[in-house]
């Protein structure tokens, strides 16, 4: 997918990284052409931050989630950045716990943020620190749960009500 | 509620439903305005009645299965909705894909932007007032949907390309009906210039409307002709290149005025782009050719070595019983869909199911932004905003 310079810069990248706090990159995986660096919970507004400001990254593309259940820590929490400039593309990837699972919001970083931890709140779950309007977004405000949770079954979670019966059922 | 300031003393401002059922929104989309009198103060989109949790029924499919949900996203876009996901699954086996299955991808995913724009200016024409575009749109998008049942069998819902490649070799004469339709189509997008573009009706609704800055269009994380009209040259066509785009000829038509206006002349434009783009990828597609991988156990075989080949047979049996399984790892994949950054992503556990299959999809990322378009404007503009920003409630909602 990625050309083939790529790889040397998103490594450059990487090598930055480290250079600039060695405990914000705890992992590097490169698979089938795309690097992700695993930053600690604690750290990752900041190693956003500077990858932002530093390193030019300068569009969030997307920001997603995945349930583990029942590894723990559970949740894993992705950020597709993009530099528009360099025509490179980084994820940042944190682990989050299924006790507490709590992440510093981007919101401040990129407000295009907004509604994609908004979804992954509404989805998964997760909470996002210091976002300013962390509300469901395409469930209903009442709703239980979170469906994309894997302890959320498909179907059969329980019975909806109906509140239209039809006429030929009514006895 | 709050109070505000106003020529003749302070005023109240009052809340207003618009939607869910308001035809301008072009699906089922409530946005509550908060308005002294006609101007928007705040406005607060509210999503969600179209959601169907495909994100969630994909988990519970075999990766070629889950195609068919695909479709159903943004409906006015299901064979981009088909690459995106086909490229994730791919990148996730490093399956390599044919050069002849991959022009016969950019020629239908060319063919179906020019598709989505035309619905896109018929129907924002006509929450303009301007009726008779919407009709002569729809006529040529008909040719195209003509085009789409004869190579697919299925005019919306086509679920033609295939997890490496395409479902079945182009129908005979397809070069011919294509042929036909780009020499037609080049005058027909004059008519439509010469029916809006220098109209004094057309121009005075959408001139200088919904106006927002290159750097708020980044922030927010814009993508497709909303952000290229303010200016910035972002696609992933040229940025990223996915099936082959660096071996095609086309430009990134850009703008500066960042307003409803300059959004119209930039789609425009692109419909002439994708023309180009589709003349290329037929030249480019030979009479013969492999139309899908050979990679048994993932990709179905031919239909003639199913029936005379034991293996073959038992491959075919696995594919549509177990499915397959890729290596444990992730993929993200973005394409330019016609309503910008499609992204797909997908994680897999090792098991024939993938783990998470998340759809990061333009209009919901863009429609993010229409407090921004709105603020400080007028109701009737509202409705050029939400027009201009090209959002399909399938593919917001999901």
């Amino acid at each position: 997918m990625s050309e083939s310079g790529g790889q040397n810069a998103t490594s450059v990248i990487v090598e930055k990284l480290r250079g600039w706090n060695a405990k914000a990159v705890s992992e590097v995986i490169e698979f089938h052409g795309e690097t992700t660096v695993v930053v600690p919970r604690e750290l990752l507004r900041e190693t956003a931050e500077y990858c932002r400001s530093q390193l030019e990254f300068n569009y969030l593309s997307d920001a997603t989630s995945v349930d583990r259940f029942p590894v723990e820590p559970r949740f894993e929490l992705s950020y597709h950045l993009v530099s528009i400039p360099k025509k490179l593309k980084i994820r940042l990837r944190t682990r989050v716990s299924g006790a507490d699972p709590t992440v510093d919001s981007m919101v401040p970083v990129w407000p295009g943020a907004g509604w994609l931890e908004r979804e992954i709140f509404d989805l998964m779950g997760i909470r996002f620190n210091g976002h300013p309007d962390l509300r469901r977004i395409l469930l209903p405000a009442d709703w239980e749960g979170h469906p994309l949770r894997r302890d959320y079954p498909t179907e059969g979670f329980r019975d909806v009500p109906s509140t239209y019966i039809p006429a030929f059922k009514k006895q | 509620m709050t109070t505000v300031e106003t020529a003749t003393g302070p005023a109240k401002t009052m809340v207003l439903n618009m939607g869910p059922q308001h035809p301008s929104t072009h699906g089922v989309l409530r946005v509550a305005l908060e308005l002294d009198g006609e101007t928007v103060v705040k406005a607060d989109p509210d999503l969600g009645y179209l959601h169907t949790g495909i994100e969630k029924s994909c988990q519970d499919k075999t990766y070629s299965q889950a195609i068919t949900l695909t479709d159903r996203m943004d409906y006015l876009n299901p064979l981009g909705n088909n690459l995106v996901y086909c490229l994730a699954v791919e990148q996730l086996l490093g399956l390599e894909v044919p050069k002849q299955a991959q022009y016969i991808r950019v020629m239908m995913v060319e063919l179906q932007r020019i598709s989505s724009h035309l619905v896109w200016l018929g129907t924002h024409a006509i929450d303009m007032g301007a009726m008779s575009v919407f009709l002569y749109c729809f006529r040529e998008r008909e040719e195209i949907l003509k085009i789409f049942e004869r190579f697919a069998g299925q005019r919306m819902m086509t679920s033609y390309i295939r997890i490496g490649g395409v479902a079945v070799e182009p129908p005979a004469g397809w070069r011919e009906m294509i042929g036909k339709f780009l020499k037609m189509m080049p005058s027909r997008v004059d008519e439509y210039e010469a029916l809006l573009t220098e109209n004094r009706i057309w121009q005075a609704r959408l001139k200088g409307v919904g106006k927002i800055s290159l750097d708020d269009a980044i922030a927010y994380s814009m993508s497709g002709p909303t952000l290229r009209a303010a200016g910035l040259a972002h696609d992933n066509r040229k940025a990223f290149p996915y099936s082959s785009y660096e071996e095609f000829n086309f430009v990134v038509p850009t703008r500066t005025d960042s307003d409803c206006y300059g959004r119209y002349m930039l789609r425009v434009a692109e419909i002439r782009e994708s023309l180009k783009i589709v003349k290329q990828a037929m030249d480019k597609i030979t009479d013969s050719g492999p139309i899908r991988t050979e990679a048994p156990g993932i990709v179905p075989p031919q239909r003639e070595k199913m029936k005379t080949e034991m293996e073959a047979l038992i491959y075919h049996f696995k594919i549509f019983t177990e499915g397959f399984s890729p290596p444990p790892g992730d993929a993200y994949v973005a394409i330019e869909s016609p309503r910008g950054e499609l992204g797909c992503y997908i994680a897999s556990d090792g098991s024939p199911k993938p783990l998470r299959c998340h759809f990061r999809t333009p209009s919901y990322v863009n429609l993010q932004s229409l407090p921004l378009l709105i603020q400080g404007q007028l109701i009737a503009d509202v409705i050029a905003c939400i027009g201009t920003i090209d959002i399909v409630l399938g593919d917001v909602d999901r």
